[in-house]
C-alpha cells in the first residue's frame, strides 16, 4: 500500500514545496485579496443600508463568507495547472507518458498540490487579520469548525477534479488561455464569489443545489457560520461525494482519450 | 535464434494536421472551415532488435526518428503495425513498459525545473517505487561515472547543457532500465561534453548490456559509437545494417589525401578526380574497385614529390547525403 501511493504523495510534495518558495506571489495575492475583500464588504453593506426587506442571510454572516472566500480563493478550480500547462507546450508532456504511474492520479497529486499550497500560504494570515480586523467571526460552535473542515477536505477534492479535466483540455487546446477565459467567470459566480449563493433568487436556488460548484465555497462557508446547520452536514457531504466521483469518473475517461489521440508538440 | 527484445512490425502512424493560410484572412479562414493534411509520421517501419544492440538511428528531421522512439515508449499508439519490447506492447501495458526503459529527450528536461537534481533523483526514486539500497547504488555508480556529485544542490534551471544533460542520463537510468531510448542526447553539446555523453553511452552498452537506441544528427556519435546503423527517411527505413556495408553500398569511393613538397605541383592521373586542394594539401578521390590502392600510391608516389599521404573513407556524412539524395529527401 504505502509502496503503491508513494509516487502520487511524493509529486505532491514535491510540488508542495516547490510552490512554497514563491513568497512574492503570495505576499502579492496576500495584498491584492484583503484590497478586493474590503471592496466587496463595502459594496454588500451599502446594498444591506439600502434595503428594508429581510435578507436570507445576515450582514454579519454575510461578511464571514465574503472573508472566507478571500482566504480560501486558490481552492477555486478556475484554470488548468500551470505546470501541466507548460509541459504540453514545450512538448515534456511525453516524458509524463513515460512514468510507471496511473497518469490521471498523477495529475490528480500534482493539480491538489497546485491548489493546495498558494492557498495555505496566503489564508492563514488573511484569516487571522479578518478575524481581529474585519469584523469576520470565529466558527458557530466546535461542532460547525469540524464540519466546516471536513467539508472544505472535499472541496479541494471537488476542485482538484474539475482542475485535472482542465488540464486535460489542454491536449486538444494547447494554449489554456480560452479554457481559463470560458471558465473562470462562470466558476467565480456559480461558487458564491460574486454574491452569495444564498442570496439568489430562489428558482436559482434549484439548480446551485444540483450543480457541483456549491461544494467548493458556498456549503463550507455556510457550515462554519452555522447558516447550515450540523445536522444537515451529512447531505453536504455526501453532495460533494457524488461530484468528487462523477468528476473523477468523467477526467479519468477524458484523459485515456486525450492520450490516445496524443500529438506531443515539436520533433 | 534468440527472441529478439524490441519487435517493431510494420508500424504505420499518420498524423492529421490542421492547415493554416497564411497572414489573417488565412487565420479567419481556418476559423470557418479547417483544411486537414495527412501526414505518414512511419509508413510500414519494421526491425528487430536483439538484447545489448546499440543501434543508430538518423535521418533528416522529421523523417520520424522521434515518433518511432514515442511508439517504443507508449506514449504514441499508431495505427496499424505490432510492436513489442520484452513481450510487452508499449502502449498497451504502458506502466510494465515504462518501468523496463529509460527515455531520454535530448531537446527536453525531465528534471524538475525549479528543484536542485538530488531532488529529482530522490523524487524519481519515488515515482518508480526503486528500494532504497538499489538506488543508493545506482545513483552512485552514475554519479561517479559522469561525476554528477558536485551538481547535487544546483536547481537544475542553473545547470549548464551538457551538466544538465548528464543528470538527464542519469535520471533515465536509475531504475536500471534494460532498454535506453536516446533522442538526440548529444543535441547543441560541446566538445568536451559530447566525448563525455558518448563514453557513459559506451560503457553502459558493453559493461551493463543495456540495449541502446540512439537517434542522433551527429555522425561523429554514430561513428563512435554504432555498429549497426538504420536510416529513416518520409517514415520507411531506407537502410539498415553495419556502418561499414552502408558505406560500401552507397558509395566505395575512397580518399587520397596528399601533402606535396611543392605546393605549385598538380596531380594528374587517369585514376583520381581531384576534389580540392588547401596550401600543400590535395584532396583527390578514386574508386578502389577500377585501379588498386596500392598500385595508384605507388604510380603517384614516383611521378610527383611528396611529404606525406594518406587514404580515407569518404566522411560519414557525406554518405548520409547521398543516401537522402538517391530517396529525395531534400
Amino acid at each position: 500500500m504505502q509502496s503503491f501511493v508513494l509516487p502520487y504523495t511524493a509529486v505532491l510534495s514535491a510540488r508542495f514545496r516547490m510552490i512554497l518558495q514563491y513568497r512574492a506571489a503570495a505576499i502579492a495575492g496576500f495584498v491584492t485579496q484583503i484590497g478586493w475583500g474590503a471592496i466587496r464588504v463595502m459594496a454588500m453593506e451599502a446594498f444591506y443600508r439600502s434595503t428594508s426587506a429581510p435578507q436570507p442571510m445576515h450582514l454579519e454572516d454575510v461578511v464571514t463568507y465574503i472573508w472566507l472566500g478571500q482566504a480560501l480563493l486558490g481552492l477555486l478550480p478556475w484554470n488548468p495547472d500551470t505546470e501541466i500547462r507548460a509541459m504540453v507546450r514545450s512538448g515534456t508532456v511525453a516524458y509524463e507518458l513515460v512514468r510507471p504511474v496511473n497518469l490521471y492520479t498523477y495529475w490528480f497529486s500534482r493539480s491538489m498540490a497546485f491548489r493546495i499550497a498558494p492557498t495555505f500560504m496566503r489564508s492563514i494570515p488573511l484569516a487571522i487579520l479578518a478575524l481581529l480586523f474585519f469584523g469576520m467571526q470565529a466558527p458557530a460552535s466546535p461542532e460547525a469548525l469540524v464540519y466546516w473542515l471536513a467539508a472544505t477536505f472535499g472541496a479541494v477534492l471537488l476542485s482538484t477534479a474539475l482542475t485535472v479535466i482542465l488540464s486535460i483540455t489542454l491536449m486538444w487546446t494547447i494554449s489554456g488561455e480560452g479554457v481559463s477565459f470560458l471558465v473562470s467567470p462562470v466558476i467565480y459566480f456559480l461558487a458564491g464569489m460574486v454574491i452569495p449563493l444564498p442570496l439568489f433568487p430562489d428558482w436559482a436556488q434549484r439548480v446551485l443545489d444540483i450543480l457541483p460548484f456549491r461544494g467548493i465555497c458556498d456549503a463550507p462557508f455556510r457550515l462554519y457560520m452555522g447558516h447550515i446547520p450540523a445536522t444537515e452536514a451529512w447531505a453536504v457531504l455526501f453532495h460533494q461525494l457524488i461530484w468528487i466521483i462523477i468528476l473523477v469518473a468523467f477526467g479519468a475517461w477524458l484523459l485515456s482519450r486525450a492520450t490516445r489521440r496524443l500529438v506531443v508538440q515539436g520533433g | 535464434m534468440p527472441v529478439p527484445q524490441i519487435l517493431v512490425d510494420n508500424i504505420v502512424k499518420t498524423f492529421r494536421i490542421a492547415q493554416r493560410r497564411p497572414g489573417l484572412w488565412g487565420a479567419l479562414h481556418g476559423v470557418l472551415r479547417r483544411e486537414y493534411r495527412t501526414i505518414k509520421a512511419l509508413d510500414r517501419v519494421s526491425f528487430e532488435l536483439d538484447p545489448g544492440e546499440l543501434v543508430g538511428y538518423i535521418g533528416p528531421n522529421g523523417a520520424g526518428k522521434s515518433t518511432t522512439v514515442k511508439v517504443l515508449s507508449g506514449i504514441l499508439v499508431p495505427d496499424s503495425g505490432r510492436c513489442e519490447i520484452d513481450g510487452r506492447i508499449p502502449w498497451r501495458n504502458r506502466i510494465a513498459n515504462a518501468a523496463n526503459i529509460g527515455v531520454v529527450f535530448g531537446q527536453r528536461t525531465q528534471l524538475w525545473w525549479d528543484l536542485p537534481v538530488i531532488e529529482s533523483f530522490d523524487l524519481l526514486r519515488d515515482i518508480y517505487r526503486i528500494e532504497s539500497v538499489e538506488y543508493d547504488r545506482a545513483r552512485d555508480e552514475l554519479a561517479a561515472l559522469m561525476d554528477l556529485e558536485p551538481l547535487y544542490d544546483v536547481p537544475v534551471r542553473q545547470l549548464s547543457l551538457g551538466q544538465r544533460m548528464r543528470c538527464d542520463l542519469a535520471a533515465a537510468l536509475l531504475h536500471a532500465p534494460s532498454v535506453l531510448f536516446l533522442d538526440e542526447p548529444t543535441i547543441g553539446l560541446d566538445a568536451v561534453s559530447k566525448l563525455a555523453v558518448r563514453d557513459f553511452i559506451k560503457r553502459l552498452n558493453r559493461d551493463r548490456g543495456v540495449t541502446v537506441v540512439l537517434t542522433t544528427h551527429d555522425m561523429d556519435d554514430i561513428e563512435a559509437l554504432c555498429d549497426r546503423v538504420m536510416v529513416i527517411g518520409h517514415g520507411r527505413i531506407l537502410s539498415d545494417s553495419t556502418l561499414d556495408d552502408l558505406r560500401t553500398r552507397v558509395t566505395r569511393e575512397r580518399r587520397l589525401i596528399i601533402d606535396l613538397l611543392d605546393g605549385g605541383q598538380t596531380i594528374e592521373d587517369p585514376d583520381v578526380t581531384f576534389i580540392s586542394r588547401s596550401g600543400n594539401r590535395v584532396h583527390l578521390q578514386f574508386d578502389p574497385d577500377r585501379v588498386r590502392t596500392a598500385a595508384l600510391i605507388s604510380r603517384i608516389t614516383a611521378k610527383y614529390a611528396i611529404k606525406d599521404l594518406f587514404v580515407e573513407n569518404p566522411p560519414i556524412e557525406e554518405i548520409i547525403s547521398r543516401l537522402y539524395d538517391e530517396h529525395e529527401l531534400r
